[in-house]
């Protein structure tokens, strides 16, 4: 069982490097290549909201990914340790599209929809303490041993 | 990669084209283009996404605000796109309904009787 943890300060430029880092590990974890987008684009989508919340409540705090393969998934999970307004609109349901321009440019819970579009399991916690976006996908073979 | 930017304007239909990744870092810029395109009149905007090799939903936030500039002075904002895994994001939020969208820059120009 491997696991990854990897932290870094609240700027955007690092959501690239968490994005390539998480894209890299699910590839070697033995996800499948048809689903390597949609890992990229929903950890990119968890670390983007967390830059953005830490930004504005906390901006000299970490975020932290932890990447794992766990009885044939591959899991990851973003924690934040700020508050999470933004969630209310995902979690209660999307807007429809008609909606958004009342709020653009920042779209409030998008991210959080565009995540549960993707990945086909999802567990958002917000907390007293931040926010917890766990999500996982299929790996090709269980026990962490890339599929050859 | 780095998100590259540049437009031009062809009769009165302004075509934007991006390469690169348009994300929480790089969307600003495409941002401040589209504000700068609206400000200097242009409000039929065409964003080629031929080139895009990633968006997020940061990025959708700029081209929804994009297109809620242009149509107030009655514009419009459509976007060039075939690339399965960028449609997707639009499929998922929704937004195929509020975006025209199209295969080809030529194949925009046509709907919109520019080409004539």
């Amino acid at each position: 069982m491997a696991t990854v943890e990897l932290t870094f300060s609240a700027l955007p430029a690092h959501v690239r490097t968490a994005r390539l880092v998480a894209t890299a590990i699910a590839r070697r974890t033995g996800v499948a290549e048809a689903l390597l987008d949609e890992v990229r684009l929903a950890v990119g989508e968890a670390c983007s909201r967390a830059v953005e919340a830490h930004r504005v409540h906390c901006p000299g705090e970490p975020i932290r990914i932890e990447l794992r393969d766990d009885s044939g998934r591959f899991e990851v999970t973003v924690t934040d340790l700020a508050p999470n307004d933004d969630l209310k609109p995902a979690l209660n349901g999307f807007r429809p599209p008609e909606a958004m321009f009342g709020i653009v440019p920042e779209l409030p819970g998008l991210g959080i929809a565009v995540i549960t579009g993707l990945a086909d399991d999802v567990e958002v916690s917000p907390g007293p303490t931040g926010v917890r976006i766990r999500m996982s996908w299929p790996a090709a073979t269980a026990n962490g041993v890339p599929a050859h | 990669m780095d998100l590259k930017l540049d437009h031009r304007t062809e009769d009165r239909l302004t075509i934007v084209e991006v390469e690169g990744e348009i994300d929480v870092y790089t969307a600003p810029r495409l941002r401040e283009l589209l504000i700068d395109l609206v400000n200097k009149g242009n409000f039929h905007l065409l964003v080629n996404m031929e080139k895009v090799d990633f968006l997020d939903s940061t990025g959708l936030g700029v081209l929804v605000g994009g297109l809620k500039r242009v149509r107030a002075h009655d514009g419009s904002l459509e976007l060039v796109c075939t690339q399965e895994r960028i449609l997707k994001i639009f499929r998922i939020t929704g937004l195929t309904k509020v975006f025209g969208i199209y295969a080809s820059v030529d194949e925009a120009k046509e709907a919109h009787g520019r080409d004539k």
